[in-house]
């Protein structure tokens, strides 16, 4: 026992041994602080991952809910369709990413190659459409319309097509209900993008990667009802993806329907005579540009007067909605959006805007009337009012003497407006405004909406301009470096043009003032805000807030939520003047310049009051806008077309018909009850039986060409009667029928405003 | 410790083996370590709960019976447990002498695995199928081996009082013992086992008291061995496959990084308390491989929680500690150094078990101890327990 120690070791044994042990503890210690890090600080990472792992979503699409019009007519609904679609994840794991399965499904579906791999490329910057921008996740249709025998041969097939599937669907259908397309209204779907997936992850309406969305019209804005919400089945399954249970089950509930005001007859009649009269006026000399007519495009909008409902809306040019559905074609799209296509997406009816012209007159004349000056007048209707040296002339240089307003509103006559503008612009200062300008003719076109939206319930409606004093100053400060670039002190036109605008566009001029009053100059309105204003003037004085939706019916009918008309103002004028404007505006139709078109071929006036206000507006190196405002006591019908010719000339026509459609009028003026289409706006809402069946009434093939038969069908029998010469009703009837309220035109004709 | 108590415990050896010792007063039965038989039961018994609950929906294992391993697994304890009991018998000073049997024995059983009548399950070519759907797998015999002949050599001069430290030629015969075995098993290849004799030798060299020359020069060694095997190419790919995924576990998610990844997320989900025995979803799920077996830790972990995974830990901490208590105390160098080996053995093969269903160990295919099904690996483990024993029973009674 002298140097080995009683245990049998030496020291270094010994701290050896204390040296494993310490280690070993460490080690078992290492493992209980990751055990510590994994489970307890990391541990719902985990959980989550493990949850995500083991369960299976299945998804049961919510049936998106239909569009209906007001009685109940769908504009848009579902059917159910064989659709084909391929899986990305699968396509690319094959060595060739799939290239030879997609080449024998383009067989099979009898398209290219190209075509079927342009649709399942994901769209980024650089990719043209089509393309897919939904999830890379999610099968990617390929076609909605394959054939059973179609679906049968991959179905049956389906080892030698991984990746590919064919099934039912339910995808989306626009109807297109009596030939009404309603297309820019009804808007159109696209699938989800990864992003709105994530904006929406924490609200209350998530998309699910298989959605789609609604992408403008009422498909966008009433999206969230119309959605409804996707049924979602979790299964818990094993790592062969064997179901071992169910976790959680979440029913689909379907989509609410849109009851919208659109009526799809009138709506097929305003679509129809919107298009004819374009038509008609492309085949119009125009004396000014020394050829015809080009009108590129127009609007019509046909509105409940007390309620601000939409019953038709009508944008020209316009598009087949179904295009959109199953995928855009990379043709289509083009179409739809090339430089060549006129943008027949575009909503004219609420984001289009120009230059009013005479429709605009109201506003000055209730400003007038506002700023002190008598509705009876009278006013001087000169041929011409001139500026320091600057003329303004009448429209065809006619002069009618001393007149009050309400006949300056009949004749449409500009020098009298002219000379109250520029009056009021005097003094309020002129060039130098005074501190607390009355600025009665902008301010009262701002009360009466201009300048800003109506608050209609569809996406990206346009505001126009109402070029005030503040306008002015902010287009000069905007484009000022470019006029005084530009501008040239004794170039051309546009040059002088662009020099004085550099000098002084921030001043509202005089002749600024006197270009306004009649709606010319720098004013841009949109059909949908001067519809309102005449409904307005129609209702007594409220603007109401344009809509079209009418109410949200859940799909069992057991939920009914009406969208109640609101207002958004009144029209700035007293009752009084609003009867006389009112009168004046009846005596525009039976006296006016739209008498050619209502009171002196046939209308009954003394039944249907008519009131209507015509407008020819010019724009710079263009032809001229077509503008036709009117109302009756229970609708305001405004059309206009671009580059169509005068209002009453170009749509006068268009509107008539329209009118005689709604009320059932006959050019001779009788009244037939029962082919009135909607002689009084529709209350009743349809009803949607518990099963989800919609009860409405049948619609015929297109109620627009029916009703110009009928119409030709009375003329060949007046004419039968008159002189017996033509026996058929044919093409050559409707030309007889124009002819004659052309022959009329040139007793009645007034003036074209 | 001297005294009057080393007089009465002095009577104990050889001469008075046999089964009257085991019940005489104050004796065997008392001095056992009970701490580390108690703790090798609960962990056997938790393991065998683990183990059923990892297979008995697993049909394609289990030959439609769901008790299959959980039986099997409890038969395998049992089995071990009398492993155990005939080591104490026997003691390891007994073993000592039949040290040049035994490892006879194990090296002709590796040399038997690399032949036709071996087997390969999960890349390794490391079992003997035996009939009645048992297989063998003799590396685990290997460590013992190894252990108990590296003892006898570098014990043998030490205990004789000859030396104070085993000398360089006694080393250079020792790790000569440890290479054959170690040699042979590398080429089946079963690189895990491999890395737990090399951790074995380590700690049987430090234990002997070996100059420190020998260690360093071992771990060196062991480095410079595992880069040349690296460069070599010895290893197959899916050797370094699995160690390429250890360092990346995203790389190939459904591949190699798959089992990895799965694991920790089912210890991740277990969170405090776990999901419950049988109610784990990646367990019920299959999501993780070779649950039953290496990665059987994933089980405790997602259905006992941190509560269940700390508790095996710590009941394998605890036989370690009294391990090394054992080692440290007993009188003989040979003890201590069998004792010693034992602890490196079930450190490092619960370390790296445990640890690589964590995330921080490169996987390979290494039994945790008494917990992972396994027949070899189970004896094995008891048989250790019984060296324990045997050592602890013939050091002198602390007071």
């Amino acid at each position: 026992m002298t140097n080995i120690p009683e245990t049998g070791r030496t020291p270094r044994v010994q701290i050896r041994l204390i040296v494993i042990q310490v280690l070993v503890l460490s080690l078992l210690g290492t493992l209980g602080g990751r055990l510590w890090y994994l489970q307890i600080r990391e541990g719902d990472a985990y959980a989550k991952e493990a949850s995500g792992n083991h369960v299976q979503q299945v998804v049961q699409p919510a049936v998106r809910g239909s569009i209906l019009d007001a009685r109940g007519v769908a504009l848009a609904d579902n059917e159910t369709r064989l659709v084909v679609s391929a899986s990305r994840t699968d396509l690319l794991k094959m060595p060739d990413d799939g290239k030879a399965v997609l080449t024998k499904l383009a067989g099979v579906l009898g398209m290219t190659p190209t075509e079927v791999m342009e649709k399942v490329r994901l769209c980024d910057a650089e990719t043209p459409q089509p393309c897919w921008n939904g999830s890379p996740y999610q099968p990617i249709p390929i076609t909605d319309e394959a054939t059973a025998k179609q679906a049968l041969q991959i179905r049956e097939r389906a080892e030698d097509f991984p990746g590919i599937t064919a099934e039912p669907q339910a995808v989306r259908r626009y109807a297109s209900p009596g030939a009404a397309n309603t297309a820019q209204v009804l808007g159109y779907l696209s699938p989800v993008t990864d992003e709105e997936i994530q904006q929406a992850q924490d609200s209350d309406s998530p998309y699910l990667r298989s959605d789609m969305v609604g992408r403008s019209g009422l498909e966008r804005q009433y999206d969230k009802e119309l959605r409804g919400k996707a049924g979602v089945t979790r299964y818990e399954v094993d790592n062969l993806g064997r179901v071992i249970g169910q976790a959680q089950s979440d029913a689909a509930r379907a989509g609410s329907n849109l009851v919208t005001s659109i009526d799809a007859r009138v709506q097929r009649v305003a679509e129809y005579e919107l298009n004819d009269a374009m038509k008609k006026a492309r085949q119009e000399w125009d004396r000014n540009t020394n050829e015809r007519y080009k009108a590129d495009s127009g609007a019509v909008v046909v509105m409940e007067a007390k309620t601000g409902r939409i019953v038709a809306m009508a944008s020209n040019p316009t598009y087949d909605p179904n295009a959109w559905v199953g995928g855009i074609s990379a043709k289509d799209y083009k179409k739809l959006t090339g430089k060549s296509s006129n943008y027949p997406l575009l909503n004219r009816a609420i984001q289009g805007q120009s230059a009013p012209g005479s429709v605009f007159k109201v506003i000055p004349t209730a400003a007038a009337v506002n700023a002190g000056y008598s509705f009876d007048g009278p006013y001087q209707c000169s041929s011409s009012y001139s500026i320091g040296g600057q003329v303004f002339k009448n429209f065809e240089s006619k002069g009618y003497g001393p007149i009050s307003l309400g006949r300056a509103l009949e004749v449409s006559c500009d020098t009298v407006f002219y000379r109250l503008s520029h009056q009021e612009w005097q003094r309020d200062g002129g060039t130098k405004p005074k501190k607390n300008a009355n600025d009665w003719f902008y301010k009262t076109a701002h009360q009466f909406g201009l300048g800003a939206e109506t608050g209609i319930d569809l996406p990206n409606e346009v505001t126009g301009r109402i070029p005030d004093r503040q306008w002015k100053q902010d287009y000069w400060k905007a484009n000022k470096d470019a006029w005084c670039k530009y501008g040239k002190k004794d170039g051309s036109y546009a040059e002088k043009i662009a020099y004085e605008n550099c000098l002084e566009g921030n001043r509202l001029r005089a002749g600024d003032s006197v270009n306004y009053s009649i709606g010319q100059g720098d004013t841009l309105v949109t059909p949908i805000q001067m519809a309102t204003i005449y409904a307005a003037i129609s209702n007594g004085g409220t603007l109401y807030d344009p809509t079209v939706g009418k109410a949200i019916i859940s799909a069992d009918g057991k939920s009914v939520q009406e969208i109640k008309p609101k207002s958004h103002g009144k029209l700035p004028i007293s009752r009084q003047t609003l009867a006389e404007m009112d009168d004046a505006l009846a005596g525009v139709a039976t006296r006016g310049t739209a008498a050619w078109r209502f009171a002196d071929v046939g209308w009954p006036q003394d039944k249907i009051p008519m009131h209507a206000k015509t407008g020819t507006a010019e724009v710079y190196g263009k032809q001229t806008t077509s503008w036709f405002t009117t109302y009756t006591k229970d609708y305001a019908v405004v059309m206009t077309i671009s580059q169509g010719g005068t209002g009453s000339g170009a749509s006068g026509p268009a509107v008539r018909n329209i009118y005689d459609a709604l009320y059932g009028v006959s050019d001779d003026g009788t009244i037939d009850k029962k082919k009135a289409l909607l002689p009084t706006p529709q209350k009743s809402l349809p009803k949607v039986r518990t099963d989800g069946t919609i009860t409405s009434p049948k619609i015929s093939k297109d109620p627009a060409k029916e009703q110009r038969a009928s119409q030709e069908g009375e003329d060949s029998a007046d004419q039968q009667q008159l002189a017996a010469t033509v026996a058929t009703p044919s093409a050559e009837n409707r030309d007889t029928r124009r002819r004659r309220r052309r022959s009329r035109r040139r007793g009645s004709r007034r003036m074209l405003t | 410790m001297t005294g009057a108590n080393s007089f009465q415990v002095s009577g104990y050896g050889p001469e008075r083996a046999g089964w009257t010792r085991l019940f005489a007063r104050d004796s065997l039965a008392r001095r056992l370590d009970w701490t580390i038989l108690l703790a090798a039961i609960v962990l056997s018994l938790i393991g065998s709960l683990l183990v059923f609950s990892a297979t008995r929906n697993r049909t394609e294992l289990n030959q439609g019976d769901q008790y299959y391993f959980l039986v099997r697994h409890l038969l395998n304890t049992g089995i071990g447990f009398a492993l155990m009991i005939g080591t104490v018998w026997l003691g390891h000073r007994t073993l000592r002498t039949a040290v040049p049997i035994l490892y006879g024995v194990s090296v002709f059983l590796i040399l038997l695995v690399l032949t036709p009548l071996g087997s390969t399950i999960n890349g390794a070519h490391s079992w003997i199928k035996l009939p009645g759907g048992f297989s063998l797998q003799p590396s685990e015999f290997v460590k013992v081996t190894i252990i108990l002949g590296m003892a006898m050599l570098l014990a043998a001069r030490v205990d004789a009082g000859d030396k104070q430290y085993p000398d360089h030629r006694t080393v250079v015969q020792a790790l000569g013992l440890a290479a054959v075995p170690m040699l042979i098993v590398l080429l089946m290849p079963d690189l895990g086992s491999v890395m737990v004799m090399v951790v074995i030798v380590l700690g049987v060299l430090l234990a002997s008291g070996a100059s420190n020359r020998w260690v360093f020069g071992l771990i060196g060694t062991g480095t410079i061995g595992a880069i040349a095997v690296w460069q070599l190419g010895v290893l197959d790919d899916y050797q370094i496959a699995r160690f390429a995924a250890f360092a990346n576990p995203e790389l190939d998610p459904a591949g190699v990084g798959y089992n990895t990844n799965q694991a920790r997320i089912a210890i991740g989900s277990g969170g405090l308390t776990g999901a419950g025995l049988f109610h784990g979803s990646q367990t019920t799920g299959q999501f993780v491989p070779e649950q039953q077996t290496d990665f059987v830790f994933t089980v405790a972990g997602e259905e006992l929680g941190f509560v269940g995974g700390g508790l095996i830990i710590l009941l394998l901490g605890v036989i370690l500690w009294r391990a090394c208590r054992i080692a440290r105390e007993t009188t003989d160098l040979y003890g201590t150094i069998v004792a010693a080996g034992i602890v490196a053995w079930f450190a490092f093969q619960s370390f790296e078990n445990i640890g690589m269903t964590l995330g921080i160990m490169p996987v390979t295919g290494l039994p945790l101890p008494f917990v992972s099904y396994g027949g070899s690996s189970m004896f094995a483990v008891w048989v250790a327990v019984g060296l324990l024993q045997s050592i602890r029973l013939q050091r002198p009674m602390s007071a």
